[in-house]
């Protein structure tokens, strides 16, 4: 029984996610989900470049996968309903992520109250030992 | 005594529009996204077209935290750009304004940025104006304010802390 309603949460979050025209433009992918977690990743294209001199994709590109994925960690949460929308997030931009490497992105929603899920997210491209960027943000819940 | 004639204002548009394009045209996730400037003396507002590509969620429609993010990083890291590369638009005798050299202009690097979404993005057109806090040598703080209908009625606002290029 248990496990149907984590199967069926699970194909909520993934239609929700799939459809996301801006996710889609950016080539984002769910690469898990678990409850409270989900791992997305996103495809290094010329397209996303922030800075001409070193190749390095913009930090918005970035921000946009960690959010994407920090909604979904928050809707995959057991005990959330629903869609979620973001309150706030913050990114702090570690190292610049490696030209033509793919990032990826794991969040966790580590506390889920009526309101609001608090959720953090590492970024990371082929190096796992050093990240990319972190973020730690409020979504809301409940809707 | 002779009399300087002031420089034609054409000519002076002519230059400063050329100087915002270059670091403009330069980053190609800003035409990704679409974004473009309005540039009025020294003040420059971030513009940002509604196009399908920047929805987040279909069934409200609303435009995407990540564009939305995105949008205001951008123009905070062009409005500190815009606010260095100022004076030396203004006078040439500092040689910065050749087409050259504003290619070769090095982009300041976000370290932090953190964004309140106050209202849903609807469907329509965004702007978005940054206002430089403090630029010191190493460091500077920026904050952006967004908004679509009325420039009261915010609907996002960023904070970013950013490391400024160093002279070699």
């Amino acid at each position: 029984m248990k496990n149907k309603m984590i199967e069926k949460k699970k194909k909520a979050v993934e239609d929700f996610f799939a459809v996301l025209p801006h996710s889609i433009s950016l080539g984002m992918g769910i690469d898990f989900i678990r409850d409270g977690e989900v791992g997305m990743s996103m495809p290094y294209d010329s397209k996303l470049i922030g800075d001409p001199q070193t190749k390095v994709i913009h930090g918005g590109a970035v921000f946009a996968l960690l959010d994407t994925c920090c909604g979904a960690a928050a809707m995959s949460h057991p005990e959330q309903i629903g869609p979620t929308a973001t309150i706030d997030l913050r990114v702090d931009y570690m190292r610049p992520a490696t030209p033509s490497q793919r990032i990826k992105a794991i969040a966790t929603c580590y506390n889920l109250t009526k309101n609001v899920a608090f959720v953090r997210a590492v970024a990371l491209d082929n190096n796992e030992e050093k990240p990319v960027a972190m973020a730690a943000g409020a979504f809301v819940t409940g809707v | 005594m002779e009399k300087l004639s002031p420089e034609p204002v054409a000519l002076i548009k002519k230059r400063r529009n050329e100087a915002l394009s270059q670091l403009i045209d330069s980053i190609p996730y800003i035409s990704f996204l679409g974004v473009g400037f309005d540039r009025r003396g020294d003040e420059i507002t971030a513009t940002l077209p509604f196009k399908e590509e920047l929805i987040g969620n279909p069934s409200l429609p609303a435009l995407h935290g990540g564009s939305i993010a995105a949008f205001l990083e951008i123009s905070a890291i062009i409005g500190l750009s815009w606010a260095q590369i100022w004076h030396q638009i203004e006078d040439p005798g500092l040689g910065a304004s050749s087409s050259d050299d504003a290619g070769k202009f090095t982009l300041p690097k976000t370290i932090d940025f953190s964004v309140d979404y106050l209202r849903s993005g609807l469907p329509r057109d965004s702007y978005a104006r940054a206002k430089v806090n403090r630029a010191g040598r190493r460091y500077a703080s920026v904050h952006v304010e967004a908004w679509q209908d009325n420039r009261d009625r915010l609907f996002a606002q960023g904070t970013g802390h950013f490391l400024m290029p160093q002279p070699n």
